[in-house]
């Protein structure tokens, strides 16, 4: 019994993880008041850069590093990310193209990307079959020595990769900058009143671009987990699923709040798991489970709306562009 | 009263061809408190923005401290210790009065929301402030939250404190407070300008007096030699005469709206309209003078149907059948029906009665799409009345299919005032319809409202020029803080008289009410 609840709480971690990247990337965007749609598309350009910078480096050197193992595909993720988040930033916050629109078609453009490149890179090399990443995948699923020997324990919650750490480590940092950081102030007062921001002093357009290009290099981690440390090295065309969606939807669940983040994460990657690995589900169950993630985030919404409580209302420019004239 | 603490020399602000502020002298001394006098648009506001880094003055000096300075944006302002508190808060609803104080700050200390509760609560204690550090902006009231955007500028180091109508939203208990706290800032030596247009608190408040008029500065008096009256006068100045050719008065006139005990309430619940009641007759132009904000918006939107209506009725006998009826129990497409127009003509412009991005034939359909049983919309009348519009008010633009927002304000007003004219109205109100027009196309709009007049429509014209109000209407209805102060004869009244209705008894209700 012991070893089936181990395992279900290893899978709901696994499961969790990449959702928590999103949604605190998701998270860091919005509180600059802009609602970036686009993160799902992020998160697979995330995932394919990690995956095509590890290929690449993997098929130049029949020696390779351990370091460069991981920093390779590091780098090259955060770069893929962050120039899809600056092509957002750029359109809304520069040009003030409509927020919504802009982030629903980087999403599109962002998955094409994914799947352009996972299925078509091989084909470059004048090779068959699909991208594996054996090698840089063993770094990234590395653990700490000791975890095999303390037990349970040790196999269910310290038998993982680093970019699980990583994740927590991310949102527990990005709470308490937002919270008790002046900087952070500042950003939240952009993305709630970015005319009072302005006023007292405050760079809003700066403001805006670096928090999504920095929401949008954490969300792109979620990206590189999956295809590194969940997958273990193998890209698949469509394989992130919908888990961007639910990245978004737990910003909601999460009401804003990167701690909370942190549980809900692991509540839906629990569903997830459910989902997937109870045996003895037959298909619409599983489909009806794999719906309760939304009605909850649903439910949420309805609550926090009735409740009225302004703390856990979405900022209040969220979705706004800012223009000085307008005032 | 100690050293000069800030000098303007000659300063001139233009907005295109309108000059706002023009060759102002003013100095401020440290420990003094100077109130900033002048009627709605005589340039105070952009004066003082001028101080605060908002606007940039086309030619002029500023010295502060004796020391010639350049001022381009807030930051700067703040740098040399001035400090602005404006009529609209700035501030972020759900932080906290200490988050919003230090807001945007770069002080070199570690952040420690503690330690600036404590700077807080020591400012607080030294001026007289009643301040919690911890309440959310959104639990305040408006006391409060002014509260908070004073803190905000003395904690930022302000010597120099600008107020914008400080009082405007104030009861009299919280203006007596404020008015404690502004006189402690003065004995401990800070320089503070109040800009206001409230007789009585300027009295009471204030060690010196400049009146500007029409963006000059008129002079500058001691509070202790001025008295409500020759303050009034150097604020409306001498009566200019303006031409307009105004009809007779209706021998027998037919009151044609009756508006009785109005209260109404805005959408903050804050009391707007207190105790209103006029008449409103056909063949007749009801002007209406007060301060801007005084009610005159909620006055004719009541009447639209378009703010609810706490108490007080709104009567309206029908021409048709002469029957009465009470435009509250109706919606406002009936009250239009029933030939009630109201051509508002907000700052914005746009903001109410026209889509901006909408042509001007498509914008007559507003006023027209319910008729007709077809599916599909009548274009044409609209298109012709557009063209008639266009051709008969002399509105510039390409054609009737340009977008409304493309036009310029004046025209953009010729439009709208046309649209609502042109309905055949049988009550047409009118508020600032000539706000930020040229010379002959305002003359073009009196003599529309005059011709509507003539033709037995029951005109009431919201103005801000007494000049004007006193050649166009037949009476006068003088509101303050959304009482009436006065109803007189536009024929034999001065602009004194109205001028001092427009200033009575603004803050305290007390006193109105004893007059019924």
């Amino acid at each position: 019994m012991i070893s089936v609840i181990a395992l279900f709480i290893k899978s709901t971690i696994s499961q969790g993880i990449p959702l928590l990247f999103g949604s605190t990337g998701e998270i860091v965007t919005e509180k600059s008041g802009n609602l970036n749609l686009g993160i799902p598309g992020i998160m697979y350009v995330g995932g394919i850069s990690g995956i095509v910078g590890a290929y690449l480096y993997e098929h130049s050197t029949s020696a390779p590093s351990a370091f460069l193992l991981i920093l390779i595909p590091l780098l090259s993720c955060l770069i893929g990310s962050a120039l899809m988040a600056l092509i957002y930033a750029f359109l809304t916050a520069t040009l003030r193209a409509n927020q919504n629109v802009t982030g629903l078609a980087l999403t599109t453009f962002g998955v094409g990307v994914g799947n352009f490149f996972g299925g078509s890179l091989l084909s470059f090399f004048n090779e068959k079959g699909s991208i594996s990443t054996l090698e840089t995948a063993k770094c990234f699923k590395a653990y700490l020595p000791f975890a095999d020997k303390l037990g349970v324990f040790g196999d269910t919650f310290l038998s993982f990769g680093f970019l699980t750490y990583l994740a927590i480590v991310i949102a527990v940092i990005a709470s308490w900058y937002l919270n008790h950081t002046r900087p952070g102030l500042n950003l939240r007062a952009v993305g709630e009143n970015p005319a009072t921001a302005d006023a007292a002093g405050i760079n809003v357009i700066r403001h805006k671009y670096v928090s999504t290009i920095l929401g949008g290099m954490i969300a792109g981690l979620g990206g590189l987990y999956f295809v590194m440390d969940y997958t273990g090295g193998s890209w698949t065309n469509d394989g992130f699923g919908d888990r961007g969606w639910l990245a978004i939807a737990i910003v909601i669940f999460a009401l804003w709040k990167p701690i909370s983040a942190i549980w809900s994460s692991f509540i839906f990657g629990g569903l997830y798991t459910i989902a997937i690995q109870m045996p003895g589900l037959s298909s619409s169950s599983k489909e009806l489970i794999w719906m309760l993630p939304y009605v909850v985030t649903i439910a949420v919404l309805v609550a926090t709306s009735l409740r009225k409580k302004r703390e856990n209302q979405p900022p209040a420019s969220l979705g706004l562009s800012y223009f000085r004239e307008d005032r | 009263m100690g050293q000069v603490a800030i000098e303007l020399k000659n300063i001139t602000k233009c907005f295109g061809p309108v000059v706002a502020n023009k060759g102002i002298n003013l100095t401020v001394k440290k420990g003094e408190i100077l109130s900033l006098l002048g009627e709605n648009g005589s340039g105070k506001t952009t004066l003082m923005n001028m101080i605060s880094g908002i606007y940039f003055p086309d030619e002029g000096h500023i010295f502060i401290d004796g020391k010639e300075v350049t001022i381009t944006s807030p930051k700067d302002a703040f740098q040399y210790n001035i400090g602005m508190i404006h009529q609209h808060f700035k501030l972020v609803d759900v932080f906290t009065a200490a988050e919003n104080i230090v807001l945007g700050l770069q002080e070199k200390e570690k952040f420690n929301m503690k330690k600036v509760a404590a700077r807080v609560a020591e400012i607080s204690e030294k001026y007289g402030f009643e301040i919690d550090p911890n309440k959310k902006i959104y639990e305040m009231s408006v006391s409060e939250k002014q509260t908070v955007e004073i803190v905000k500028v003395l904690y930022r180091g302000a010597n120099i404190l600008i107020l914008d109508e400080p009082t405007a939203v104030l009861t009299p208990q919280e203006t007596q407070k404020l008015f404690a706290i502004l006189r402690r800032m003065r004995d401990d030596g800070k320089a503070v300008i109040i800009i206001t247009h409230k007789l009585h608190e300027v009295l009471a408040i204030s060690d010196r007096v400049s009146v500007l008029r029409k963006g000059e500065c008129v002079g500058t008096v001691d509070t202790k030699d001025s008295s409500e009256s020759s303050l009034t006068e150097m604020m409306v100045g001498k009566k200019i005469s303006l031409n307009i050719e105004r009809g007779d008065a209706p021998k027998e006139p037919i009151d044609r709206l009756v508006v009785g005990s109005l209260d109404c309430y805005n959408r903050e619940g804050i009391k707007v309209l207190k105790d209103v009641c006029f008449t409103a007759r056909a063949g007749e132009i009801l002007g209406i003078a007060g301060i801007a904000g005084s009610g005159q918006r909620e006055l004719l939107e009541a009447i639209a149907g378009l703010q609810p209506v706490r108490r007080g009725k709104i009567l309206y006998n029908n021409p048709v059948n002469g029957a009465q009826e009470n435009l509250r129990d109706k919606t406002p497409l009936q009250i239009r029906e029933l030939g009630v127009r109201l051509s508002f003509v907000p700052e914005d412009r746009l903001g109410m009665g026209l889509v901006g991005d909408m042509d001007i034939v498509d914008n007559m359909m507003l006023r027209s799409y319910k008729k007709g049983n077809s599916l599909f919309l009548e274009h044409k009348e609209p298109r012709d009345l557009a063209e008639r519009i266009i051709d008969e008010l002399e509105v510039v633009t390409p054609d009737a299919n340009t977008p409304v927002r493309r036009l310029s304000g004046g025209n953009v007003q010729k439009v709208l005032v046309g649209r609502e004219i042109a309905a055949a109205p049988t009550v047409l109100m009118a508020a600032y319809p000539v706000r930020g027009l040229d010379i002959n196309s305002s003359y073009v709009i009196y003599n529309l409202l005059n011709q509507q007049k003539q033709e037995g429509v029951a005109v009431i014209f919201v103005g801000e020029d007494l000049d004007v109000l006193l050649e166009l209407s037949d009476r006068i209805l003088v509101i303050s803080s959304g009482k009436v102060t006065g109803l007189v004869d536009a024929r034999s009244t001065t602009k004194e008289e109205i001028g001092l209705l427009m200033t009575k008894g603004s803050s305290m209700p007390e006193r109105g009410a004893e007059h019924d």
